[in-house]
């Protein structure tokens, strides 16, 4: 029964790291409609400047405001660049150019900072302890304290701001917004800045985990399943998904891993997510959209 | 006459908000049935469950003999129910002669093999096609725009393709929703001849939601007014005209 | 009479034999061994992979992110037929491979007939990780070898030898060609009409008595059959050597990338795409290599310097040709018959 807890809690953990990447598209998707394939990249890029920094010496803090100003200068250039000029255009010639975009980002953070693995030291442990009989890391929890503050600031800013106003008022209603002197740049600017932010936490904790090294990218392919499971528009949905998937992917790896033969973590969390496309396709906290006739 | 269309207590609502509420009214086979009522009346929400994009909440429809509550669009266009659209919903990239085969569709009997080998029953369906497709597009004098991408025409002529794709496929009714929205008043007389046209002609029985009471009162033989998804009155032009409920509810008001 | 039956398919004759005769006798007479081995079949064999997404995507709309699942479904098919049925003959082989992989389209075509647009990508994402993982986890499918890989067989028809490049260039064409032309007949049938339908306004066609949910299946199971022989060729024609991980994600993407550069619901533009896809890092590597750029460093380094090329060049051709190089070239050639003409 232990061994099912730790299972289920180890899970829990990883999907509250799923989560945390799923943020950052929630945020891109609500704000401009684009699912951004880059937020992988934008990840891997973070931890990538954020570890170079501390190599060469600087301390914790500086390297932390330095690779953030980076993401802004990221956001302002993507929306310059990529986002305006394909205004209007469909969400599959969006996605696809965030998929262009991710080439750019990967393949710029490695030619200038180099394809070693880094290790990445937070100064937080990673040792399990025994709280009741159940083996959990000291790392997890701290991880996991940092993904809820960080959450409850999002929710914060989002919900008391102006700013976080004005982005509401852009994802209900795009035209409206834009009619009461909202500017789309300005937002557009505004949300990659706070993903690209969101992206540099996550790539901290992650690159901790599993060092700074290409595969961060990767995690893109994780938070898919979980949006699909939490509706692509909602922050406490990502959050659900990423704790679903979580779990039951560690689940599924060690009580049906061993029947067909190795790890299904590749691909259990898809199958996952389409059973509950077919039961809920909008997503647990989704809206789904009715054609108009 | 006999009834093609009789709705009993039907009802439909939306998150609690009542669309239509225990609405009943009889079609008379080959009658032009006009539904007027303000915006949001319910009007197009009626189309909707007649021909099943929406599912009503409660009652009855009964088409041509069949009894149903709810019905697939499918079924309901194999049953012999076209539809036109209030907002444009052409297929915007195919060409005026394409969207109307594709209104023809329901009359297929070649399976994909033999449409795509070109073998067995497709032959003979390509040219039955073709003739049906061209013999409406002349009658709505669409041929100078056959090969014409939709997206390409004047509003006004969209309108006419949409008709003519609901058409191909001959249904015994046709629900028609705003065929003139949006049209000048040179263009709503054109249109009103071509309704007219169609029904004198092939015998269709049409229900049509028009906003322009001055026309509808022309052109249909009977009106249904409905405001806040109920019937409010049901008769002739004459009757409804004389109405002191619609006077006051719907016809007294400037729009 | 062969003029006869064109005519009645509607196919202009001169084009027609214009391009055959330039496949299999100009090509073959004036390409070398590296043109034919590194850039023409390849560029045949994704052009074609092109045309099978294309058909799903750009004629009935619905999105597929794991294009490359069927493919590796297609060659892991050919594989163990040939292996297991001894005497099978080449086009059978493809024939059913391709059969295969179509019914695996269906079963992960099923979902969309729940849901729309993007969330569609899901399920074919799911197809991709999936396939991947039974191809690599179970050795049963590679005839348990150490590698996991699949080797190509000797490949042959009635007798003759394809084993060199010229004859894998040959099966490669003719397979192309067969499948143009079953792509130009699909999209000017019915089912092709109605998927433009479907694919341009779903309730309209509903409402119109078009099955959707049948075509909608139909669509995956077409598509999912080029694919599959796309991916026998892939393994057999281009690689010769190949395993799971050929057919990964990247790869789905390439074919996503070919639909897009190429042009959305055109068939010769897939050829267009795929030239695209597969010239690039060579034409990137020679610049490099021409400009002596090594002092940036190390090959890691290049590749990487690739990739931001690439990359870069996708953005820009989605933001300055919409409709794809197809239309470019079309508006050539109408520039070039203006100019003749006037």
């Amino acid at each position: 029964m232990s061994f099912f807890l730790e299972t289920l809690i180890t899970g829990l953990f990883a999907g509250l790291m799923y989560a945390l990447v799923a943020i950052g598209f929630v945020l891109i998707y609500k704000a401009s409609g684009v699912f951004n394939f880059a937020q992988g990249a934008m990840v891997f890029l973070a931890a990538l400047a954020f570890v170079t920094l501390v190599e060469h010496g600087f301390p914790f803090w500086i390297a932390f405001l330095a690779t953030a100003a980076l993401m802004v200068v990221v956001a302002i250039l993507v929306e310059a660049l990529v986002l305006r000029p394909l205004r209007n255009r469909d969400s599959l010639t969006l996605f696809m150019a965030t998929l262009g975009l991710s080439f750019v980002i990967d393949g710029t953070a490695q030619f200038f900072l180099g394809t070693d693995v880094h290790m990445l030291d937070l100064g937080i442990d990673d040792i399990a302890e025994d709280y009741a009989g159940i083996l959990i890391s000291h790392f997890d929890i701290v991880a996991s304290l940092i993904v809820v503050t960080l959450v409850a600031v999002l929710a914060i800013v989002f919900s008391k701001t102006r700013m976080g106003v004005s982005l509401r008022a852009v994802a209900d209603d795009t035209l409206a917004a834009q009619s009461i002197g909202i500017r789309l740049p300005v937002i557009w600017r505004i949300v990659w800045s706070v993903a690209g932010l969101v992206a540099l936490v996550a790539g901290l904790l992650w690159g901790a985990r599993q060092g700074v090294q290409f595969s961060l990218s990767l995690i893109t392919l994780k938070a898919l399943p979980v949006l699909i499971i939490g509706g692509f528009s909602s922050i406490p949905g990502a959050i659900a998904g990423g704790l679903i998937v979580g779990a039951s992917e560690a689940l599924a790896d060690i009580y049906l891993g061993p029947l067909v033969n190795g790890s299904v973590s590749t691909w259990f969390a898809y199958i996952l997510a389409v059973a509950f496309l077919l039961i809920r396709p909008a997503g647990l906290f989704g809206d789904r959209d009715i054609e108009r006739v | 006459m006999s009834d093609l269309l009789q709705l009993r207590d039907v009802s439909l609502s939306f998150k609690g908000v009542k669309a239509v509420n225990a609405l009943s009214f009889s079609v008379a086979t080959g009658e032009i049935c006009a539904l007027i009522g303000p915006n949001g009346a319910g009007k197009s929400s009626l189309l909707n469950v007649i021909n099943g994009v929406y599912r009503a909440d409660t009652g009855d429809i009964v088409f041509n003999g069949a009894r149903f509550g709810a019905i697939h669009p499918q079924k309901a266009a194999l049953l012999g129910i076209g539809r036109t659209f209030q907002h444009n919903a052409l297929f915007h990239r195919l060409t005026v002669r394409e969207n109307v085969l594709a209104g023809l569709s329901r009359r297929g009997t070649a399976t994909f093999l033999e449409n795509i080998f070109r073998f067995g029953r497709d032959g003979a369906e390509r040219r039955r096609f073709i003739d049906r497709a061209d013999e409406i597009i002349a009658f709505l004098h669409l041929d100078r725009h056959a090969e014409t991408v939709v997206s390409k025409l004047s509003y006004g002529m969209q309108k006419r393709v949409d008709l003519a794709r609901a058409l191909a496929a001959a249904p015994k009714l046709l629900l028609l929703d705003e065929p003139m929205a949006g049209m000048n008043q040179e263009e709503k007389q054109e249109m009103s001849r071509v309704i007219a046209e169609v029904n004198r002609s092939f015998g269709t029985t049409i229900v049509l939601i028009e906003h322009d009471v001055g026309i509808v009162l022309n052109l249909a033989s009977h009106v249904v007014v409905l405001d806040y998804g109920r019937k409010v009155a049901d008769g002739t032009p004459d009757e409804v005209r004389n109405n002191p409920d619609v006077i006051a509810a719907y016809l007294g008001t400037v729009h | 009479m062969p003029s006869g039956l064109l005519s009645r398919l509607d196919a202009p004759l001169l084009p027609i034999v214009a391009g055959l005769l330039v496949t299999f006798a100009v090509i073959p007479a004036m390409a070398d061994d590296y043109w034919l081995s590194s850039i023409i079949i390849p560029t045949l064999v994704m052009g074609l992979a092109g045309i099978g997404l294309n058909l799903l995507q750009g004629y009935a709309g619905l999105v597929s992110l794991g294009s490359a699942a069927f493919m590796l479904i297609g060659a892991f098919s050919a594989y163990n037929l040939i292996l297991r049925v001894p005497g099978l003959p080449l086009p059978l082989v493809l024939l059913i491979s391709g059969l295969i992989a179509a019914a695996a389209g269906v079963v992960f075509g099923l979902p969309s007939l729940r849901i729309r647009g993007f969330y569609l990508g899901a399920s074919t994402l799911g197809a991709q990780f999936f396939f991947e993982w039974l191809f690599s986890n179970f050795t049963w499918f590679s005839n348990d070898s150490q590698s996991l890989t699949i080797s190509a067989p000797r490949l042959e028809i009635l007798g003759y030898s394809l084993q060199s490049p010229l004859g894998r260039y040959f099966l490669a064409a003719s397979v192309t060609v067969l499948l143009i032309g079953l792509a130009f007949l699909i999209v000017r049938s019915r089912l092709g009409r109605e998927w433009m339908a479907i694919r341009d306004m779903e309730t309209a066609a509903s409402v119109l008595g078009i099955r959707v949910a049948r075509r909608k299946l139909q669509a995956y199971a077409i598509s999912s059959f080029f694919l599959g022989v796309t991916g026998v060729l892939w393994a057999f024609a281009y690689l010769g050597t190949s395993d799971a991980h050929t057919f990964n994600l990247d790869k789905s993407f390439q074919v996503l990338f070919i639909v897009l550069i190429g042009g959305v619901a055109t068939i010769f533009g897939n050829f267009l795409g795929a030239a695209f896809i597969v010239l690039t890092p060579i034409l990137l590597d020679r610049v490099v290599l021409a400009a002596d750029l090594s002092f940036l460093g190390d090959q890691g380094a290049l590749t990487n310097l690739q990739r931001i090329i690439f990359g870069a060049i996708i953005i820009l051709l989605l933001i300055k040709e919409p409709d794809g190089l197809s239309a470019l070239l079309r508006r050539a050639r109408q520039a070039v018959r203006n100019r003749y003409a006037g």
